[in-house]
């Protein structure tokens, strides 16, 4: 056994407390994003995964975890690793659409299960989805379209909508656009990683806006919202939930209060799985769960649900097993359609402060039952 | 397009401007006197606004954290100094590059180790919050005082250096390094102290715009690259070079993003100019830099020697 | 003359070792570590064509990724346009076939580094870094924001390209054929250094003023060398596309310019095998620290910081003697 491979296995076994390596082992692998800007959601996914191992106790599961940095060639690197090396058949944990277009279609085509905890590009929805390829997440379209939805409901009737120039950004506003029947007082590009929007708040001020739709994730959605906080301007903005959950309300502070955004899930969800989940995470790890923790959870529900139905060495049962998606999703009601994406309603929250803590508060349902638009193009 | 739009987002680009000056004023004075290239200055700029914000959290004052980020940027500066920089004076070019490279890669992770891979809350102080009429239009006032901040910074910059004692030092420095030596000057101790307040001034700025962007890893290194720009546009080694860079960058940089997707939409559709505006607006201050050095190999205000 | 022939003794047994790694993995059964080989061949080509304006030209180009990246989105669009079967302009169709990729990889990004080339030799020293860095930043972007090819998304290349009498597909083909284009990168490099243009080159970066003195037009010969330096660094991107079947901005980062740079000084600047050497150990590293630590980089940090400043020859310096390259 190399070096890094025992490296591997012990942090496998440190992950859940268990030792020992059984011949019907399901190995899976998980590269996600751990260090540099984005390190957050990789931290959040790996923990919401190793929680619903730990409560699981399974110990015929054996995970892999690397860090990606976010560099696609590094993702590539450690798929193949994962799957010629570690033998593993499932692969999970990429958080960026581009590191999971990178990865994906040569997983699956060498038959290995991929599913996905966060990203979904359009592409793995319609023309280019897989029979191995299962997203526990959502598809990328799938909020922006509820804020759509959403922003008709509250009465805009002139919004402006802004993202970052890179295809997730170009299909935020598509989705958004989708819905949305209002007029659009502005549309804005905005650079990849830009820090400075002094420039895009004087034009949303002089645009006659009567709303806001944004997508700008991590850091971006940050420094924005900091400097809209000073600028005097005051349109209510609506978003999807990704610019908006706790990997970076902290650091917003007062600045997200108020802002309508929408998600398949919440902290505050009302369902067994998910009052447990929230104990438990935050029992373990201290913080608020976030959105991508609670797809990490999910997935590895999935994952786990499938090993109680099948072997993984019958691809088709294991394959079966998965789309049945027969576990206690802690979004409530959920299942995968035809293109293995969800099927699941979208809700409403707001950023609102609870014992001290900036969080999000459901406020009521954009979608029910919604499915992306790109099933159509699928041919399972 | 209005006038008041307009004025405003010309205030935008010098206050984007001064911000760069502070960035670029460290990295020139270190390249002047010292004749070393440090691109770990985007460390000092994100160890700034950290500690900022720490500190910040931690007294429950924005101003004690702007003084805590500001020292603990010129304390890690003179570190780095005395611990790997001084070597490094008599290296070639890619010596420094390799070496400040690999500070990168340490500051970086040693920040992600110390404060967590979440990025950290810093806010405007209460007495600079909201906005200010001035007659052609509404503005931040946190945005109008970092203005106000950038042009003190660079007088008080420019009285330390054309008053001061140790302004003349600095001055011998760059024109003849032996020559201060002769003089009696503690050579050592000139260029720890150099080194030190570029990163105070690094320091310095990434805490001000820590305030109102995102405190995270990695924020460092684009501000770096674009005062690289500033530098190379103005002369490196000048000061005055390095101020007409930052504000002809800033400007630049923030009238692309706003008037080039209007341009186009005059002849595209408007999704298209949105997007083909937005990237050449991102390569704009890059094509500047080629013309300016097409015509001036040295920049706008060549440093002597 | 001991010093050069230890010199040889460890490029061969670089060499070997290069070839006989992934054969052992083949044999045991480990294919992972023929495709990490093959990673390290590649890079290293990457790392032989800037050594070629660093080394012995003395041009730190801080900017390399912007080659490095075109050749990739060549082998990459190609590819794209080959699948789909549209178009690339008016009767330009793509490309399926490796050999064809990486000529037009190799001329694009020479005739990209004759452009950069041509503006940024007329500054020096530390501008020339800036420069080069900077042109390489406005690439980027310019392919980060460019929807048509995937922009910050990539663009993935679903089929490897082609080579006649191999299957690309298997780790083992991929291999030889990357060690194989290694090789005679290194004898190309060998042969120019050894020729009067490497001659030209050497002296000029020694000293310009007797090399113009005797009738050398140094930047002609500076340009040309970074030309050539800049193709081979593209036809490295190329099949590094064709490695991991996928393309994206990434590879025209500025942190990528800098592994380059890294990867030339473990090995040590100017050295024939500098860049194989160097190749191995940052892969190395990737590998093992990665699996231990997240914190991976820090460490690599310090170990670069390190070289630079206590062991300046790198791993062949510190091997073979610190006799210096011509």
């Amino acid at each position: 056994m190399t070096y890094a491979k025992r490296v591997a296995v012990g942090l496998a076994a440190l992950a859940f407390g268990a030792q020992g390596a059984l011949a019907q082992d399901v190995t899976v692998g998980m590269i996600t994003t751990l260090s540099g800007g984005g390190a957050g959601l990789g931290v959040d996914v790996r923990d919401g995964f190793q929680l619903a191992l730990r409560k699981a106790g399974n110990e015929n599961l054996r995970l892999v975890v690397e860090d990606d940095a976010q560099r696609p060639e590094l993702a590539v690197q450690i798929a193949e690793r994962m799957i010629q090396s570690e033998r593993a058949q499932i692969l999970t944990g990429i958080i960026w659409s581009n590191l999971a277009m990178a990865v994906v279609p040569s997983t699956v085509a060498q038959g290995v299960f991929y599913i996905s905890p966060n990203a979904g590009p359009s592409a793995l929805a319609g023309a280019n989805c897989h029979q191995d390829y299962f997203n526990a997440a959502w598809q990328n379209d799938m909020l922006h379209e509820a804020a759509g939805q959403h922003a008709n409901e509250l009465g805009y009737e002139n919004a402006f909508i802004m993202a970052p120039n890179y295809p997730a950004g170009t299909d935020a506003l598509t989705g958004f656009k989708r819905f949305f029947e209002g007029e659009l007082a502005g549309e804005l590009y905005t650079q990849v990683g830009q820090t400075d929007y002094a420039a895009e708040i004087a034009q949303i001020r002089a645009s006659g806006a009567d709303s806001i739709f944004i997508f700008l994730p991590g850091g971006m959605g940050i420094s924005f919202m900091r400097q809209y906080e000073q600028s005097g301007v005051d349109l209510p903005i609506i978003s999807a939930g990704f610019s908006f959950d706790q990997d970076v309300l902290p650091a917003m502070g007062s600045a997200a209060l108020g802002v309508i955004n929408t998600s398949q899930w919440s902290p505050d969800l009302d369902n067994e799985a998910n009052v447990a989940f929230v104990e438990a995470f935050r029992e373990e790890y201290g913080r608020i769960p976030s959105l991508y923790a609670s797809q990490g959870f999910d997935t590895a529900n999935l994952i786990l649900s499938a090993m109680d139905a099948a072997d993984i060495s019958d691809r088709d049962a294991f394959r079966e097993a998965l789309k049945a998606a027969d576990f206690d999703s802690v979004r409530g009601e959920f299942r995968f359609a035809d293109n293995h994406h969800p099927i699941q309603t979208v809700y409403v929250r707001e950023v609102v402060e609870k014992d001290g803590e900036l969080t999000n508060e459901i406020i009521g349902t954009a979608f029910e039952e919604h499915q992306d638009v790109y099933g159509d193009d699928c041919s399972m | 397009m209005s006038v008041a739009l307009f004025a405003e987002q010309l205030l935008n680009g010098v206050q984007f401007g001064l911000m760069l000056f502070l960035m670029a004023a460290g990295l020139t004075l270190v390249f002047g006197v010292m004749g070393l290239i440090n691109l770990a200055h985007g460390s000092l700029y994100m160890i700034g606004a950290f500690v900022c914000a720490a500190a910040a959290a931690a007294f429950g004052s924005f101003w004690l954290g702007l003084i805590a980020g500001l020292a603990a940027a010129a304390a890690a500066g003179a570190l780095i100094e005395l611990t790997v920089i001084r070597r490094l004076y008599d290296r070639d070019h890619l010596d420094q590059v390799l070496a400040t490279f690999a500070l990168i890669l340490i500051l970086s992770e040693g920040v992600r180790m110390i404060f967590g891979p979440f990025p950290l809350y810093l806010s405007v102080p209460d007495l600079l919050r909201g906005t200010v009429d001035l007659g052609i239009t509404r503005y931040s006032l946190y945005r109008l005082a970092l203005i106000g901040i950038g042009i003190a910074v660079a007088i008080g910059l420019w009285l330390l250096i054309a008053k001061t004692r140790l302004g003349i030092q600095i001055r011998a420095g760059e024109s003849d390094r032996e020559m201060i030596a002769a003089l009696g000057v503690n050579i050592r101790w000139l260029y720890t102290v150099v080194f030190a307040l570029g990163a105070a001034l690094a320091g310095m700025a990434g805490a001000l715009v820590g305030a109102i962007q995102s405190v995270q890893v990695g924020m460092g290194e684009p501000v770096l690259i674009l005062a690289f720009v500033v530098i190379v546009i103005g002369g490196i080694g000048s000061i005055k070079g390095a101020m007409v860079g930052a504000l002809l960058v800033g400007v630049i940089d923030t009238m692309g993003r706003f008037l080039l997707p209007r341009i186009f939409a005059a002849f595209l559709d408007p999704a298209q100019a949105m997007g083909v505006g937005a990237a050449l607006a991102s390569m704009l201050i890059y094509l500047l830099m080629a013309l300016v050095l097409i015509l001036r190999p040295r920049g706008l205000f060549p440093a002597h020697g | 003359m001991a010093e050069m022939r230890r010199e040889w003794i460890v490029n061969a047994v670089l060499a070997m070792a290069l070839l006989i790694v992934p054969l052992v993995a083949l044999w045991i059964n480990e294919p992972f570590y023929v495709t990490l080989a093959t990673r390290v061949a590649i890079l290293a080509l990457a790392g032989v064509g800037l050594n070629l304006a660093l080394g012995l030209g003395g041009m730190v180009s801080f900017g390399h990724a912007a080659y490095f990246g075109l050749g990739g989105y060549v082998a990459g669009i190609m590819a794209h346009h080959a699948f789909t079967g549209l178009p690339m302009w008016i009767g330009v169709t793509g490309s399926n076939q490796m050999l064809w990729i990486w000529l037009w990889a190799a001329l694009l990004s020479g005739f990209l580094a004759l452009i950069i080339g041509a503006l940024s030799l007329r500054t020096s020293g530390i501008f020339f870094i800036m420069i080069t860095l900077a042109f390489a930043q406005m690439i980027f972007y310019f392919t980060l924001s460019w929807p048509a090819y995937g922009g910050e998304d990539g663009l993935p290349i679903f089929v490897r390209n082609q080579f006649p009498g191999l299957n690309t597909m298997r780790p083992w083909d991929m291999f030889i054929l990357s060690y194989g284009v290694l090789m005679l990168a290194l004898v190309f490099f060998a042969m120019l250094r050894a020729a009067r243009f490497g001659a030209a080159l050497m002296a000029i970066r020694q000293n310009p003023d007797r090399a113009a003195a005797v009738g050398i037009s140094p930047f002609g010969v500076k340009l040309a060398a970074f030309v050539l330096s800049g193709m081979i660094t593209g036809l490295a991107g190329a099949m590094m596309a064709d490695l991991t079947r996928f393309v994206s901005p990434a590879m025209i980062a500025w942190q990528m310019s800098g592994e380059l740079i890294v990867i030339i000084i473990l090995g040590g600047v100017g050295r024939l095998f500098g860049p194989v050497a160097g190749a191995a150990i940052l892969v190395a590293f990737e590998v093992i620290f990665g699996g231990i630590t997240e914190h991976w980089q820090f460490f690599l940090g310090l170990i670069l910081l390190g070289v630079v400043l206590f062991a300046r020859g790198g791993l062949i310096g510190l091997l073979a003697g610190r006799a210096r390259h011509g």
